[in-house]
């Protein structure tokens, strides 16, 4: 970290320095009414654009519109922005920006000492004090902890939109972008991606309001006192090649789009709305032009079996919600599992029980995706570790379902749903492809529904109207080959062996465990989903400190890797960092009868990475 | 549907599968079975391309035993599992079985939204006012005071009526047949079959073993006459024997029993002329007829013309391939805000 001088090259205004950084972490914070969240994404974009590892954390509150200016109504969003690879949104941010007293009392603790926090003076009186909750006013003691840096936006705001055709309401409703000029003058960024966004999106005045403001914010961090130093973050060194910016609920529905393209089949997707799963369903049905039909179900029941129903019919059914949905599910799934037709199940966790936190992440699920149907209900359960990763998750569940004939559990979360990162844009020619078969009318002498491929146990799919082919599926317990309905216990037990075998065969097409680290020593940091990007940033920090640490993470929670019971025998010890109460190491103590120790968090949150550090550091204190 | 030129004549033996039929000797599922497989080559639709789709229940056992393509599904949800058929292979001819209890009361919800979503597709509820299948609980459809194991001082439980329910959720076809009327059955599932969106038909069935002879009165030929209201459009709504015929009149908007003289013809005694395609009005009045004071209307009490709910997602995905030209993956990936990170 340096001074360079050298500043806007405009000599109209004194120079101003400009100091460069490694990384920098900023939360827009505000009413949820103030487009808190347009403006971190905008500023995201532009920021992921230039070059910057980006990792964001959106947290935004259930309420759709609480009371303005209470605590119950704030709505955040976490950029984080280096010059090197970062896996998350951060621990501590280093600017806040607040637009009302509520918005900084909710977030001003995770400012780091010294951090700036950036106010909008115009919003804070003493009836906005008290809504807040503040009995005192706050700034003279938060003065000496930061550097607390107050500007009327809602003045500045107004008064770069004089003379526009736009009412009060109107007018005020821009100053979000002000701010964003602001912010993208203090960290060097363009104002051209944000300015091509709104010609997008407006028109008229109201397009000429925001670029207007956006200009006016800029030029405000040109022109003051206020800020005598602006930032710059250079461009990351990573992986050459395409990039976008892509959250975990885009990538899912693209991955979802891409399986129609990718094994040649229209796809079927039957869905209820429900936090933080709708955008999933959202987004697919603006992409009917792959052949998708989407379809707004009445209840999760009818989701999940229209989807069953589509799959009958030979097409790639397809069901997205979260928790209370996924549940209502469980016994439609349970039929896919018995009669054995491909379908993939997402569920998109939040924090629960019941309606828990629903805006708040959480692992919670994991349990209900394994056993969470009555009986002997064994099917694969995907989890997709980034954002991006959602995409090839999605593709792999589907090969799966109809290689092997089986419905799939994909377990991703609200962190991942709405968070954004940098994603390397896969080149289609290189995406695994499959071809999907049914037997045709040739094979009516020989078709025996329920008659499986020799080494995959899989049954075949034959669809409605292939003459010949006529049969009947359905719940109730079948002879192995010819699919008839019988009552023989022995039978019964032979089902189930052969269905469980069948999942269990999977493991054949699991590539072995990535280590990052040694793979063997000390420490084995193991992780699923999520806690990816958390678990990553505190092993590299750990590791650069010189501690024997590794870290492995699953992506097949079931089956689990061929090697993973080898793998945790390496270690002397394991930590296993899970947003439940130790759902995955309940597992693998049972199935490998490891001392697994379990770190846990349910607090609606993504661990931050100095917990993780910190466990892991306490651990090898333990040890030495 | 036409059938293919080329489609070999069908038989109702082609429709019989090898299982053993598992219904209680005497149940009305029997006939229900034998008139559906009889009706079912008559309709000029490759055999390949009928689905039938069920629930949970005796009645919803009813694909295992059809030569067709079949799928018995959960308790209540047949209809979602036939949507999700239909929207995605609208050739295909799909048949929904299910029962007073599977229809009306865990999957009530269900069977609401596929009736008003229109989808094409056919509905058979077999009403035998009971829960068959687990022995004998009154159903959403039995009578108030029916003494079962889980009601024994007799149900306190409103009833609700198929035909209106169907009503209330729009359907474009409803009607109601007798297990036993093989005739009046098999001239009804052509009827639905013909019509071109969703038509419910309540098959009114005993079951011998928990509610015997709860139709006693319209099963028997001899008290039917008097007991069922036989539709027919363009006809007067007239029952009863001749000699002793009656009609049904509207008195200042409420229905009427009424004496009819053979000498005159109905229509000019103030009997109403029954119109399968008037007002929903109508038809509402219609299903309100109930025993024991109007006999009950048997037939179709109103079709109507809606959009096909699978026709519109259809339309949905070829506007969309229309307007934008087919989907194209590289595209997609790229759309929006990209950068090129350099080597
Ligand atoms: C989720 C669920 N709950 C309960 C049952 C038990 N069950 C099976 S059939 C049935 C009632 C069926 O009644 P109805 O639909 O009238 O069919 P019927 O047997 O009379 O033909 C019940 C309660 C079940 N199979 N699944
Ligand atoms: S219990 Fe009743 S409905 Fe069920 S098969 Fe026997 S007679 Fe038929
Ligand atoms: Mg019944």
């Amino acid at each position: 970290m340096g001074a360079v001088n050298d500043g806007p090259a405009d000599d109209s205004h004194p120079r101003k320095s400009v100091t460069e950084v490694d990384h920098v972490a900023i939360r827009f914070a505000g009413d949820s009414g103030d487009g808190m969240q347009i403006t971190g994404s905008k500023f995201t974009d532009t920021t992921a654009l230039f070059g910057n590892d980006v990792a964001t954390f959106p947290d935004f509150p259930a309420e759709i519109r609480a009371p303005a200016g209470t605590l119950a109504g704030v709505s955040g969003y976490q950029v984080h922005f280096a010059a090197e690879d970062i896996f998350t949104p951060a621990d501590e941010v280093d600017l806040l920006i607040a637009f009302n007293p509520a918005a900084l009392r909710a977030n001003v603790e995770d400012v780091r000492g010294h951090g700036m926090v950036i106010i909008n003076s115009d919003a804070f009186n003493k009836k906005s004090l008290q809504r807040a909750g503040y009995t005192d006013d706050p700034l003279p003691g938060l003065r000496e902890r930061f550097n607390v840096v107050e500007v009327p936006v809602t003045t500045l705001n107004r008064e770069a939109l004089q003379g526009l055709a736009l009412s009060s309401r109107e007018v005020d409703r821009c100053k979000n972008f002000f701010a964003l000029g602001l912010l993208l003058w203090l960290y060097h960024r363009d104002l051209e991606p944000t300015a091509r966004w709104l010609a997008s999106k407006f028109k008229a005045d109201v397009l000429e309001a925001n670029i207007r403001t956006l200009k006016a914010g800029h030029a405000f961090g040109e022109t003051t006192e206020l800020l005598p130093t602006s930032f710059l973050v250079p461009a990351a060194k990573i992986e050459p090649g395409p990039y976008r910016n892509i959250t975990g609920n885009a990538a899912l529905a693209w991955g979802i789009v891409a399986s129609a393209v990718q094994l040649d089949k229209p796809v079927f997707l039957g869905a209820y709305p429900i936090t933080p799963a709708s955008d999933v369903l959202h987004e697919v049905a603006r992409h009917r032009n792959f052949n998708v039909k989407t379809f707004q179900a009445e209840d999760e029941m009818a989701a999940a079996s229209s989807a069953i129903g589509a799959a009958f019919a030979g097409h790639l059914g397809v069901t997205v919600s979260s928790g209370p949905g996924f549940i209502l599910k469980q016994e439609a799934i349970g039929l896919a599992v018995m009669v054995e037709l491909p379908l993939v199940i997402v569920d998109v966790q939040r924090a629960g029980p019941a309606t828990g936190s629903p805006t708040k992440t959480e692992q919670g699920d994991l349990l209900a995706a394994l056993y969470g149907r009555h009986s002997q209900a064994h099917l694969p359960v995907l989890a997709p570790a980034t954002p991006g990763d959602c995409f090839h998750v999605m593709l792999e569940a589907f090969r799966i379902a109809v290689k092997y004939m089986t419905p799939v559990i994909v377990l991703s979360d609200s962190y991942l749903a709405n968070s954004a990162e940098p994603w390397r844009i896969p080149d289609v020619e290189s995406l695994p492809r499959a071809t999907v078969s049914h037997p045709s009318s040739d094979a009516a002498e020989s078709f025996r529904p329920y008659e499986r491929d020799a080494e995959l146990l899989a049954r075949p799919w034959a669809i409605p109207g292939t003459a010949g082919l006529e049969h009947r599926i359905g719940g109730l317990t079948k002879a192995p080959v010819s699919g008839n309905v019988v009552y023989d216990p022995d039978n019964h037990e032979q089902m189930v062996a052969l269905r469980y075998q069948k999942i269990e065969g999977i493991v054949r097409d699991i590539p072995p465990i990535e280590v990052n680290g040694p793979d063997r020593g000390e420490l084995l940091v193991l992780g699923w989903g999520s806690t990816h990007g958390a678990i990553t940033a505190a092993v590299k920090g750990a590791r650069e400190r010189g501690l024997d640490v590794s870290h492995a993470h699953l992506r097949h929670l079931n089956p689990l890797p061929a090697d993973l019971g080898d793998l945790l025998s390496r270690f002397r010890r394991v930590l296993l960092p899970e947003l439940n109460l130790g759902q995955l190491s309940m597992i693998l103590r049972a199935r490998y009868l490891i001392d697994i120790e379990s770190f846990t968090k349910v607090a609606g949150q993504p661990f931050k990475v100095v917990e993780i550090q910190t466990k892991i550091e306490q651990m090898l204190e333990e040890s030495s | 549907m036409a059938a293919s030129p080329e489609a070999p004549e069908l038989s109702r033996k082609d429709f019989v599968t090898n299982q053993d039929v598992r219904w209680c000797p005497g149940c009305g599922d029997y006939s229900v079975l034998a008139n559906v497989q009889r009706v079912m080559p008559e309709l000029g639709v490759p055999r390949e391309n009928f689905v039938f789709v069920s629930g949970i229940g005796c009645s919803s056992r009813f694909p295992y035993y059809m030569n067709t393509y079949g799928f018995h599904t959960i308790h209540g949800r047949a209809p979602a599992f036939a949507t999700g058929i239909k929207i995605t292979r609208p050739e295909l001819s799909v048949w929904i079985v299910t029962g007073d209890g599977d229809g009306l009361s865990i999957g009530g919800n269900h069977l609401m939204h596929a009736i008003r979503r229109n989808l094409d597709v056919q509905i058979l509820l077999f009403n035998n006012r009971v829960y068959g299948l687990t022995k004998g609980q009154y159903s959403p459809t039995s009578a108030l005071g029916m003494r079962t194991k889980t009601s024994p001082t007799g149900s306190i439980d409103h009833p609700i009526d198929p035909i209106t329910f169907a009503l209330g959720s729009g359907a474009t076809f409803v009607a109601r047949t007798i297990d036993v009327d093989a005739s009046h059955m098999q001239e009804m599932l052509k009827r639905a079959h013909q019509h071109k969106g969703t038509a419910f038909i309540e098959i009114l069935q005993n079951c011998p073993v928990f509610n015997d002879g709860t139709w006693e009165e319209l099963q028997d030929r001899k008290s039917r006459t008097e007991t069922a209201l036989v539709l027919e459009h363009g006809k007067p709504l007239v029952f009863g024997a001749p000699g002793a015929r009656k009609g049904i009149c509207v008195d200042h908007g409420v229905p009427k029993v009424i004496d009819v003289s053979d000498d005159q013809a109905p229509e000019a005694q103030g009997v109403v002329v029954h119109d399968e395609n008037a007002p929903p009005s109508y038809s509402f009045a219609l299903a309100s007829l109930a025993r024991p004071e109007f006999p009950l209307p048997v037939g179709v009490l109103r079709e109507t013309e809606k959009p096909c709910y699978e026709a519109m997602v259809e339309d949905e995905v070829q506007h969309a391939i229309e307007s934008r030209g087919p989907g194209d993956l590289r595209d997609l990936l790229n759309s929006g805000d990209t950068w090129e990170v350099e080597g």
